[in-house]
């Protein structure tokens, strides 16, 4: 097989420096009802060679902390605040010219739904070419070849032949393989996946993530990986940050995150999933209560309104001030930290076998 | 003929499953292709589901689990008779309702009951709540103690919704509300059978338990019997006594859910099993299968068992024969399994099973270095 080389930096895998910062970044958009703040003070960094795993609802602001990262939001609609560094280049500020030069490649996007974001007037060998013909300079030929030789690569059979197929001849998992290529064709440095299996059946779901998993260790990216399933984050990511209406309510590495959650949030998610092995005389525990509209989201802490350890935490702190996150592991809770370490002994680990 | 429809009272007593309340066999439904010009003729077929078989017993709960396009939801609205069987018959309670008639299923339809999988597109979005859960007892005729707007409040205080919402429309509530006024209609005829079709997956996860929680009570309080289709098989495990497993129309394996999830027996249960990504279970622990490409067409399935084309262990014999369902030795009673070489009654597995070719390339080229 023909080997990648890849033309920029290799990446330092210890990667001490991250490779990308999110800093503080607020995101808003108005709208006929109001300003709906999505994305609310979010700070994380994403190393080199690393995943990233986010986790969260719909409408926790997962999916528009990322396309602000790759500037998809749309400018006339939306404000965004706060600073977004990409191996020390500011985001947030950079011309549209600039950024053009970046998105598919140095950064590359893989979407949830491979039907829609393929275009269904052009084959699938031109769509995977284009870019690499814009962005390195290529002929056709050369391009074409790169992106039969990708399209192998993630598994398409006879790919000489489906090169100058449509969207529409593609199954749904040969389709996200074709996203996927697509996504590589440049040796991306940062790899953004919101929810990219999400559309697909199980079966397909585990050869896709194996394949992103093997991918990554030959191409070496930065891999974001948005998901609302906690099952597939927790094979995927070495990092997991965990968004609630707009802020990251929890951080650490995936053990850490899953098996000693420190934020309530984090416990009512877990509680609430059946698993495979777990008693099934164990009724599951629900959340209460419903996500909080961004219009009008609660004050203090956004989750108070659901949380069911609020009492343990005196006076009305939890619904005046907003919990900070520290650096590094840690929770946005105003709980005590031996108040997390007794409640999830006592009342959190036992549901949760 | 129809009078006699009419069951012994069987809502609040324990659930009891000896008796079956749904019976259905060699059940097929092939959507017709057309094709050509000027004269449309019929080309082929989409075979939806190729004669299945499966009983439902009173207040029991039974899943149907697989991928998408294995016929899953196509069986549940051939039960409610949404659609019209190819083949096959339905027995509910004794009687076949395979072909009846709209004026014969009529006092059946309100003992059937459907959930449907998106509450955004199920409610209609200019009916209040009142109306749309009082709408199948006018429908039917029903008139309960103290008027239909009694029942409609006390439906909506079983499925944990405010009574005073009666007058509210469906854009006034979340997803999850929606769906327990989905569920609510539904209760809404006292029903013997409900087939929820993906009740859950349009929800997202914190409100996923709210609503499994709520069908479970259902279940067990009214003692209605479950048809719960899904593909999540987390779900169906906590949800379902007894499991199906589907693949292209057909029913490859089904049994007692500690059968099917702890003892499986079929390559395809095997393969889905191992897929399901969960968290907590560390990758060592169990199996690892990855199939190699999708689910085939159904317009044109393979011979023989259907799941040949994907399976590491196929012989000939797959090929030329269709294996039957049977109880093969070692296994539990009502655990059946279509395969001509099954796999043994466990979940783990000493070497990996990979078909997929890129996979296959990468793996070996780490393993290189």
């Amino acid at each position: 097989m023909t080997t990648l080389t890849k033309t920029e930096g290799t990446p330092a895998p210890n990667g001490a420096e991250s490779f990308l910062s999110v800093r503080d970044l607020k995101v808003q958009f108005s709208t006929e009802d109001g300003i709906v703040r999505a994305v609310d003070g979010l700070s994380f960094d994403v190393e080199r060679g690393k995943t990233l795993g986010i986790v969260g609802e719909s409408g926790s602001g997962k999916s528009v902390t990322n396309l602000t990262v790759l500037g998809l939001h749309n400018p006339r609609t939306s404000t965004v605040d706060g600073e977004i560094i990409l191996d020390g280049k500011e985001l947030v500020t950079a011309k549209e010219k600039e950024l053009e030069q970046l998105r598919g490649n140095k950064m590359a996007m893989i979407f949830q739904d491979p039907l829609t974001a393929l275009s269904p007037f052009y084959t699938v060998g031109r769509q995977l070419s284009e870019p690499f013909m814009k962005h390195r300079g290529a002929s056709k030929k050369e391009a074409k070849d790169r992106a039969i030789q990708m399209l192998e690569k993630v598994g398409i059979p006879q790919p000489k032949v489906r090169f100058d197929d449509y969207p529409h001849q593609f199954s749904g998992g040969m389709r996200q393989r074709a996203m996927i290529a697509m996504a590589l064709m440049c040796d991306p440095d940062l790899l953004i996946a919101d929810e990219p299996t999400t559309a697909l059946d199980v079966t397909v779901q585990a050869q896709i993530l194996d394949l992103l998993k093997d991918l990554q260790q030959e191409f070496g990216s930065a891999i974001i990986f948005i998901t609302h399933d906690l099952g597939v984050i927790s094979h995927m990511a070495d990092d997991l940050l965990v968004m609630y209406a707009g802020r990251a309510v929890e951080r650490g590495s995936v053990r850490e995150v899953l098996h000693e959650p420190k934020h309530p949030y984090t416990w009512g998610l877990l509680s609430s999933m059946p698993r495979l092995d777990g008693d099934l005389d164990e009724k599951l525990t629900p959340i209460p209560g419903s996500p909080p509209s961004l219009l009008n989201p609660p004050s203090g802490c956004r989750f108070h309104p659901r949380c069911a350890f609020k009492d343990e935490v005196q006076g009305s702190l939890c619904s005046d001030t907003r919990p900070p996150l520290g650096e590094g592991r840690a929770s946005a809770c105003h709980l005590t930290a031996e108040q997390k370490q007794t409640i999830f002994i006592d009342k959190i680990q036992p549901r949760l076998r | 003929m129809s009078d006699n429809l009419t069951l012994p009272e069987q809502q609040g007593t324990a659930a009891t499953s000896s008796e079956t309340l749904l019976e259905v066999k060699g059940l097929t439904k092939h959507f017709p292709i057309f094709g050509g010009f000027p004269i449309k003729r019929k080309v082929g077929a989409v075979q939806a589901v190729d004669g299945i078989d499966l009983t439902v017993g009173y207040g029991e709960s039974v899943g149907l689990v697989g991928e998408s396009g294995c016929g899953k939801s196509t069986t549940g609205r051939l039960i409610t008779r949404l659609l019209e069987p190819t083949a096959g018959s339905i027995t509910y309670a004794g009687q076949d309702i395979t072909h009846a008639s709209r004026r014969q299923l009529a006092p059946v339809r309100s003992e059937i009951q459907m959930i449907f999988q998106d509450p955004y597109s199920s409610l209609n979005p200019r009916q209040t709540v009142g109306t749309i859960i009082k709408s199948p007892m006018e429908v039917n005729g029903i008139e309960p103690e103290g008027g239909r707007e009694k029942k409609v409040r006390e439906l909506l205080e079983l499925v944990g919704l405010n009574p005073e919402h009666y007058n509210r429309f469906p854009h006034e509530f979340s997803g999850g509300q929606r769906q327990r006024i989905g569920v609510a209609r539904a209760l809404a005829l006292n029903p013997k059978l409900i087939v929820a079709d993906e009740p859950v997956s349009a929800l997202d996860v914190s409100i996923q338990a709210q609503v499994v929680n709520l069908l479970q009570e259902v279940q067990k309080e009214l003692g209605i019997a479950f048809l719960f289709i899904a593909h999540d098989l987390a779900i169906v495990r906590h949800f379902s006594q007894r499991v199906a497993v589907m693949y292209l129309g057909k029913v490859v394996e089904v049994g007692d859910r500690e059968s099917i999830y702890n003892r499986p027996r079929h390559p395809y249960t095997h393969a889905l099993l191992s897929a399901v990504p969960e968290v907590g279970i560390e990758d060592e622990d169990r199996e690892r299968i990855r199939l190699a490409g999708d689910v085939p067409s159904p317009i044109s399935p393979p011979s023989g068992c259907r799941f040949r084309t994907r399976c590491w262990k196929a012989q000939d014999k797959c090929a030329s024969e269709e294996p039957p369902l049977v109880q093969l030795s070692g296994n539990r009673d009502g655990h059946l399994t279509a395969c001509h070489f099954p796999e043994d009654p466990t979940t783990q597995r000493d070497e990996d099973v990979v078909l997929d070719p890129a996979l296959k390339v990468l793996e070996e080229h780490a393993s290189e270095d």
